[in-house]
């Protein structure tokens, strides 16, 4: 073995990492309120995130359920599918996924995997969340305004975005959605700060960069990504706000509504969709880099093996990182643009596969006569690889444009859209909950409500999306609210689309029993214990379960080893945790 | 999308350097062992607190470089007129200058152990600050008394919008400067002092290093030098 230092490990003298100030609640409402305490923090993050999520969901069922039985639902018109498909999808991306991850997994995993007692602005990161929340009030508030939310699609392009004929155009819709993005992009601004900055200061003695889990690498590196890329959407959430409140023309070409000659002349809405895609497909990436670094760490714990190439991990996560700013414009194939801006992007977009390939076959040689334990969070893990890989190499056929210019804005899109940055990353974030749950909580989720939902969400997300993929490719346009008769669609669609929105509600009611569970366990889970998937990851190694204020208690913990030493020949169990000095004796206890 | 993307090639530029500096290359597999610990945690402290200004100027560049990056393809559409801009702006350019160069002097005296002068120093820097603030409500009240009001031209709204921005930025700098004259007046500790003056000292010089960037794009000095390097080639 390479010593670390030049100095013998055993001699290493006591730990004098310097502690963050902690501020110290000295009541109900700044312990459990307004906490500092990024643990607690957390927690909000991810209890709001859920909750919209599921707002997020009922409208998934109601869009389904029109789709599947179009002409039945008569309080489902145009415009409400529109508004629906709207508030769906944005609060999907940005609302829940977004914020699930680097909010609520960012500030829990953080401080505790890198051995830290919290994060480095904690007062910073307390507002970071109640400046979300604010913005997912004024988002939720807008289904009550007059007129109804925005239904220009997530997308928001102008000029539909702001003209009468749009539900929330000339209302105030679109205002609100602005407005709680713009809130949304600062409150993140506040946290992520907080996320980068932890990780380059506040790391255990040892802990270098290259030993973090590469849940951290990944977290990091989509807060770095996330950090450079929504000042895009701020950029184009403001001007678009001049356009509709103070009639300027950013984005307004000259337009003639019901025979009247509108004040906009001469701004173009393809400027809107670089900006927007210019944050929007970094996003894509921003939600997948910290399910492949989850993914990682569950698959290495749970089949007992190191992870296989852990630097090419890390190098693929900061290249896909970089990668992802230089695609945008594959958004954009059918925008009418410069064919050879065309090939550029279609070039890079395929070029992305690389690396993103090599995660994949990394995850699957570590699973390669790995001890796999089909537990709840490995399932998991093994249904997001499946469905990353999928949705994946449909995204290779996309990302060609002549594939893409018959497929854009069919429900193909859709299918491929929803593996890939949908159900995948969702998958991610169940494993995730399963996997981390009995530390927040101190207790296990139950074992056979788990399987359950997770056998009826995978199998379930297949019958939803992989038809979904026929119906596209037979030419069933997207974002329509019924397709009429089209001569070249079969009727048989109609029948598969009943099929798919079954299915989508059944998937969704599973979720109903695994919020359950969370709940249920709280209670009556069975006790975890500290480690009970016997990680090494540092998390796993505080003194009491769940971690206090503080996480670490007296001392900060010191790290010996990377964090994927398991079934180490020679060791007593088989795995060796990052603060377990083996071979040589803990510090203090010197012979 | 020219500038955000030479924004962000400098960003990954420096981050491969980051990298390497971190020894990316390292077999963390075959390593064992811990560190000595540091020793200067005061320094480390610091350096945080550096560190986090840092970041958040990079996510404030990155703001600006796409507003510049829009500002552009905004402006090679056919109906682009330009205006003339109010001479005050010279005048608030000054101010933003003659703060930027206070507070740096300030920043000197404390390092040097001087509290009076230190103290003179914020109290200019604030005073300037102040007025460029004013300075540019009056400009926006000239050129609305001129008729050109936010919704004129697409090149006024992008100079309401832009000053605007970053005259939010620069209020936010005056409550920073405002608290640390606060410290500075209530302590004599010229060495906690000095760490605080630095921070604000950054701020305010990248803000001015802003404006300038800004002031060359509004003028249309950007696309001349555009031009005349395209010519020499
Ligand atoms: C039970 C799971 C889900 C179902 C049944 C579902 C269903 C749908 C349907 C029917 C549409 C509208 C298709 C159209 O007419 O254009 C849609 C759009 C969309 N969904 Fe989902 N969805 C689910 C989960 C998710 C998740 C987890 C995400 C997270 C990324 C997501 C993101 C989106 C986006 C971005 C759109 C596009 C909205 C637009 O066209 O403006 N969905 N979904
Ligand atoms: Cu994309």
């Amino acid at each position: 073995m390479v010593e670390f230092t030049p100095k013998a490990a055993g001699a290493v003298p006591p730990a004098e990492v310097p502690d963050v100030e902690l501020y110290h609640p000295t009541n109900w409402w700044t312990k459990y309120v307004f906490s500092q305490d990024a643990k607690v923090i957390a927690i909000q993050y991810s209890g709001t995130a859920i909750l919209v999520g599921l707002i997020a969901l009922v409208l998934s069922w109601l869009m389904r359920l029109q789709l599947g039985f179009p002409d039945t639902f008569s309080f489902i018109s145009a415009e409400a599918y529109y508004q629906f498909i709207t508030m769906h999808g944005m609060i999907m991306v940005i609302y829940l996924l977004t914020a699930l991850f680097l909010g609520g997994f960012g500030n829990y995993l953080i401080p505790l995997m890198i051995g830290a007692r919290d994060m480095a602005f904690p007062y910073v990161n307390m507002l970071s969340f109640w400046i979300y929340f604010l913005a997912v009030l004024v988002l939720v508030s807008s289904f009550f305004s007059p007129g109804g939310p925005t239904g220009a699609g997530w997308t928001l392009y102008p000029p539909q975005a702001i003209m009468s004929g749009t539900p929330g155009g000339q209302d105030a819709g679109i205002l609100l959605m602005l407005i709680s993005l713009v809130l949304f992009i600062i409150g993140f601004t506040m946290g992520g700060l907080n996320y980068v900055v932890t990780v380059l200061q506040c790391r255990a003695r040892g802990m270098t960069l290259m030993r973090m889990p590469l849940t951290i690498w990944a977290i990091f590196t989509a807060t770095v990504m996330a950090l450079l890329a929504f000042p895009a959407l701020f950029v184009a959430g403001v001007m678009m706000l001049f356009d509709r409140l103070l009639g300027s023309s950013f984005f307004m070409p000259a337009l003639v509504e019901l025979g009247e000659r509108l004040e906009y002349g001469g701004g173009s809405p393809i400027l809107f969709q670089h900006l927007f895609w210019f944050f929007g497909h970094p996003e894509v990436y921003i939600v997948a880099l910290p399910a492949f670094g989850i993914v990682s760490d569950l698959i290495s714990v749970h089949a007992r093996k190191t992870i296989f190439g852990y630097r090419m991990m890390v190098w693929a996560i900061v290249i896909i990182g970089a990668l992802s700013f230089i695609v945008w414009a594959h958004h954009m194939y059918v925008s009418g643009m410069n064919p050879w801006f065309g090939f550029f992007f279609a070039t890079t977009t395929l070029i992305i596969a690389v690396p993103t390939a090599i995660k994949v076959y990394n995850w699957v040689l570590t699973l390669w006569r790995g001890d796999i334990h089909f537990s709840i969070p490995m399932l998991f893990a093994l249904a997001f690889i499946v469905t990353f890989l999928n949705g994946g190499l449909s995204g290779l056929f996309l990302g060609n444009v002549v594939v893409d210019v018959p497929l854009s804005d069919t429900m193909f899109v859709v299918a491929h859209f929803h593996m890939v940055m949908g159900v995948a990353p969702i998958l991610a974030i169940f494993g995730a909950i399963y996997h981390w749950y009995p530390k927040i909580a101190g207790k296990m989720l139950d074992d056979t409500m788990g399987k359950i939902h997770f056998w009826i969400t995978f199998i379930g997300a297949y019958a939803i999306f992989f038809p979904m993929h026929y119906v596209g490719l037979v030419g069933v346009p997207r974002r329509y609210p019924e397709i009429g008769d089209m001569s070249f669609v079969p009727e048989s669609i109609n029948e598969l689309n009943a099929f798919i929105s079954i299915a989508a509600l059944i998937v969704g009611a599973a979720q109903v029993l695994f919020i359950f569970n969370l709940l249920w366990s709280i209670r009556h889970g069975k006790d975890s214990g500290g480690n009970p998937w016997r990680a090494t990851t540092l998390e796993w190694q505080t003194p009491t379960t769940p971690p206090p204020h503080g996480n670490w208690g007296q001392n900060l913990p010191v790290v010996y080893r990377w964090a994927y030493d398991y079934s180490v020949p020679g060791a007593d169990e088989d795995f060796l945790a990052q603060n377990d000095p083996w071979p040589d004796k803990p510090d203090g206890a010197q012979a | 999308m020219s500038v955000i993307l030479t924004f962000l090639l400098v960003i990954f530029c420096f981050g491969g350097w980051w990298l390497t500096k971190n020894h990316f290359l390292s077999k963390p597999w075959l390593e064992h062992g811990a560190p000595a610990a540091s020793v200067d945690s005061d320094a480390s402290h610091r350096q945080t607190a550096k560190i986090g200004l840092g970041v958040f100027l990079a996510v404030i560049g990155s703001l600006f470089a796409i507003f510049t990056s829009a500002y552009f393809e905004r402006m090679g559409l056919p109906d682009w007129r330009s205006f003339q801009l109010p001479r005050l702006l010279w005048v608030n350019t000054g101010m933003l200058i003659a703060c930027s160069a206070a507070l740096h002097c300030a920043l000197i005296d404390a390092r040097n152990g001087f509290l009076v002068p230190a103290r003179s120093g914020l109290a200019i820097a604030g005073v300037a600050g102040l007025a460029f603030v004013f300075g540019q409500l009056a400009v926006w009240v000239q050129l609305v008394n001129e008729g050109l009001g936010v919704s004129a031209t697409p090149a006024v709204t992008f100079f309401y919008l832009l000053t605007g921005l970053h005259g939010l930025h620069i209020l936010g700098g005056l409550v920073a400067l405002a608290m640390t004259c606060a410290s500075a007046w209530r302590t004599t500790a010229i060495s906690e002092l000095a760490p605080k003056i630095e921070l604000c000292t950054i701020y305010w010089h990248f803000l001015l290093a802003i404006w300038l960037a800004m002031v060359v794009v509004i003028t249309g000095w950007a696309e001349d030098i555009v031009v005349t390097c395209s010519q020499l080639f």
